[in-house]
């Protein structure tokens, strides 16, 4: 048997870095058939615990070898109503890919691919309209337009509740809209996966700030039964360091939204965008990643990424990490920044670094990362991007009285995603901090199963 | 959603603009923002709410065609609809129950300085009123100003209209002559923010300054209308747009402010090009 992964063909690296379009095209129907012959629909099927949304894995891919793709998708839209978002940006070698019994000895089955192909097809060659349910009368709102907010309204609207989304930019999709790129994930994906939203009759509100605009009371007496608080991790972190407000230096969040969402590298747009030359994004997970390569694409000659472990340490997916370095991004692991330089102007002209070594795992069990003394050097650069997380976004919970937050400031739920309130429910990063869009669905999903269950309740007094 | 129902010309150079938006209309407070787009390919682009009208739905915008976005705001007229307008952002302005304030307002600066005038005035604090431009021809909200104030005082720069010279002459002034302000809002020009703080600080009365950093979100996202304040670092958006005055790195302020000068000015040396536009 074929001991590794189908290859997914790609734009060629010098090609793709002068463009905004899709990197990975995914797979023809003959490498979907040639890999999913590889897997073995194996009776443990440790692949569905290991995603967090549980999609019947073998299943579909049985009804890949069986070329009923349009079956193929039902069984995945069982549990994830995102399928071609997920397949292009969950990090699959973590999860479900990484228990695959093929992993042990070989390359585990690509199901990523495989979900993307699935969906591809579906997209393409299915144009049946979207039966909406009948409405059961009880009207839920979802905070926030982003993965987590989008699944859980589906998980609602399918099952017949009035669900109005609010989201405070002019456009939904949240980070998959304002952060991923259109190289990763294409808009017309997004939209598509909206559209679908939009016919089973979700409202989705744009340009609306709870937390501003309307607070929960405000929504109570609007009628809604229950509300969905998915606002994402908002504020960027930054390192604290001399030089950050220089000019040229970014928030990962900033820059990212400046490209995507506001597609400032299109000729027309009206928002600008700095032409650097040089560029240094702190960082190593998929947001450094992204900023890194759409530095490139903006035309920056010499691009780093700034990372003070080592690159096994990096939380970014592999495929990322790789198609970074393809596309020429010099990686600068087990350094950190110490300081920013600017010019007379106030330009930024350097990023001062240090040399790292790693320590013992901590408690997280990642290894801690310790300067090393005298290794101090200069990298001459005029834009630095700061991609080193997020804290939860105040604006909402701090219009809620009562609520429990940690003291990280995310919201406190139990496992069934209901906050310290009644008919308040919280997931996605305002509950974890910044986590994966699959996890944000998966905590949309819950929730709205959990909302369900409440609200189909006899009232008990 | 988001049509302009009244438009005024106030002066040469400022526009004010009454817009449908009842759910901002209906929160709005002294002190708060909205961000507005007018295509789909615009910009976002900060205002401060200069006005609103609970029961007409309407908030007031006054602005200078300064940028691409503004000019092009200036050219629409009534009937017309905005993209996209999203508010009330940012804390309201929070008084502290001052009783003698006096509320300075710098050029365009002034339309934001009237809500917080007239806000003062309801709650029946004395109100005294700066209100400084380059010279008569921008003089602008002159009679309303006037309405909410106790009393009013018009500089000019080149001594064209009301007394000649700055706030910060005219505050000093006030104060060396016995007036007990226990609180200066000053809002307009960064220069203008930074010298009176400056002055207000000679005399320990404390000072807040309304900022309008460069922002793309407006609810905490971006960070890029990050400033230091007390050496912390601060989202305008979140934590402002209103600052103790004493404590605002103003210096920082202006030069993060200049970030897309020069493209700001290509594009409208571009536009005028095209549209002979006034900037």
């Amino acid at each position: 048997m074929q001991t590794h992964k189908t290859p997914m063909p790609e734009q060629p690296p010098q090609l793709r870095v002068r463009n905004f379009d899709e990197v990975a095209l995914g797979y023809t129907e003959e490498m979907a058939l040639q890999e999913a012959a590889r897997c073995l629909n194996c009776k443990t099927k440790p692949c569905v615990a290991a995603c967090p949304v549980n999609v019947h894995i073998p299943e579909f891919i049985q009804a890949v070898v069986d070329r009923d793709y349009e079956k193929a998708y039902h069984i995945i839209t069982e549990t994830n109503s995102m399928p071609a978002i997920c397949g292009r940006v969950c990090p699959q070698e973590t999860q479900c890919e990484a228990k695959c019994v093929l992993a042990a000895k070989h390359e585990p089955v690509a199901i990523g691919r495989l979900e993307r192909f699935v969906a591809d097809w579906y997209m393409k060659n299915i144009k049946d309209a979207v039966i909406a349910p009948s409405p059961n009368g009880k009207k839920v709102a979802t905070i926030g337009a982003g993965p987590s907010g989008l699944s859980c309204a589906y998980d609602l609207a399918i099952k017949g509740y009035d669900v109005t989304i609010f989201e405070a930019l002019h456009e939904a999709g949240g980070v998959l809209a304002y952060g991923i790129p259109e190289f990763r994930l294409p808009t017309w994906v997004i939209n598509y996966e909206i559209g679908r939203l939009l016919e089973l009759g979700v409202d989705i509100k744009c340009n609306v700030v709870i937390g501003r605009a309307l607070d929960m009371d405000d929504l109570f007496s609007r009628g809604f039964d229950a509300v969905y608080i998915a606002s994402g991790a908002g504020l960027p972190n930054f390192m604290n360091i001399e030089g950050e407000n220089l000019k040229g230096v970014y928030s990962a969040n900033e820059y990212l939204t400046r490209v995507n969402l506001m597609k400032s590298y299109q000729k027309d747009a009206g928002t600008p965008i700095r032409q650097s030359r040089a560029v240094a994004v702190v960082g190593g997970g998929n947001v450094a990643m992204d900023a890194v390569r759409c530095a490139k694409r903006l035309g920056a000659e010499t691009v780093y990424l700034i990372y003070r472990r080592s690159e096994e340490e990096m939380p970014a997916r592999l495929e990322e990490a790789h198609h970074a370095k393809e596309e020429g991004v010099i990686f600068r692991t087990l350094t950190n920044p110490i300081r920013i330089l600017g010019d007379e102007t106030g330009q930024v002209s350097a990023i001062e670094c240090v040399e790292m070594s790693l320590g013992e795992a901590d408690a997280s069990g990642r290894r801690s990362a310790h300067p090393k003394e005298g290794t101090e050097f200069l990298l001459p650069v005029d834009t630095v991007i700061m991609a080193i997380g997020t804290s939860p976004n105040p604006l909402v919970t701090r219009a809620i009285k009562d609520l429990e937050t940690n003291r990280h400031g995310c919201i406190v739920t139990d496992a069934g995603m209901q906050t310290s309130i009644r008919n308040i429910y919280a997931g996605g990063d305002a509950v974890k901090g910044a986590a994966t869009v699959i996890y944000a669905m998966g905590t949309g999903k819950i929730a709205a199963e959990s909302i369900h269950r409440s609200l189909s309740e006899p009232p008990t007094d | 959603m988001y049509r302009i129902v009244n438009k005024k010309q106030l002066n040469q150079f400022a526009t004010l603009m009454e817009i449908e938006a009842p759910l901002v209309a209906d929160k709005a407070k002294a002190g708060q923002f909205i961000i507005f787009r007018i295509d789909t390919q615009g910009e976002r682009v900060p205002l401060t709410i200069a006005d609103y009208n609970r029961d007409a739905g309407t908030i007031t915008l006054i602005f200078q065609a300064v940028g691409q976005t503004t000019t092009r705001l200036s050219q629409m007229n009534v009937g017309d609809q905005l993209l996209d307008l999203v508010g009330p952002l940012g804390n309201p302005t929070h008084f502290d129950g001052a009783k003698n304030v006096c509320v300075i307002g710098g050029g365009v600066g002034c339309a934001i300085a009237y809500p917080q005038a007239k806000a003062l005035f309801r709650e029946s604090a004395r109100v005294t009123v700066i209100a400084g431009f380059r010279s008569g021809e921008h003089v602008l909200l002159e009679e309303e100003l006037r309405q909410v104030s106790h009393s009013l005082f018009i500089t000019t720069d080149d001594g064209s209209y009301g007394e000649a010279g700055f706030v910060t002459t005219k505050l000093q002034d006030l104060i060396e002559a016995g007036n007990q302000f226990d609180l200066v809002i000053t809002i307009g020009p960064v220069p203008m923010m930074k010298s009176v703080s400056l002055l207000t600080k000679n005399y320990g009365i404390k000072t807040l300054v309304s900022l309008n950093p460069i922002m793309i979100d407006g609810t905490g996202m971006c960070g890029g209308c990050r400033v230091t304040v007390d050496g912390a670092l601060k989202f305008a958006c979140v934590d402002g747009p209103d600052f103790d005055g004493h404590l605002v790195d103003f210096d920082e302020l202006m030069l993060r402010n200049t970030v897309y000068k020069e493209i700001e000015t290509h594009r409208c040396r571009l536009s005028e090009g095209e549209n002979h536009a006034d900037t």
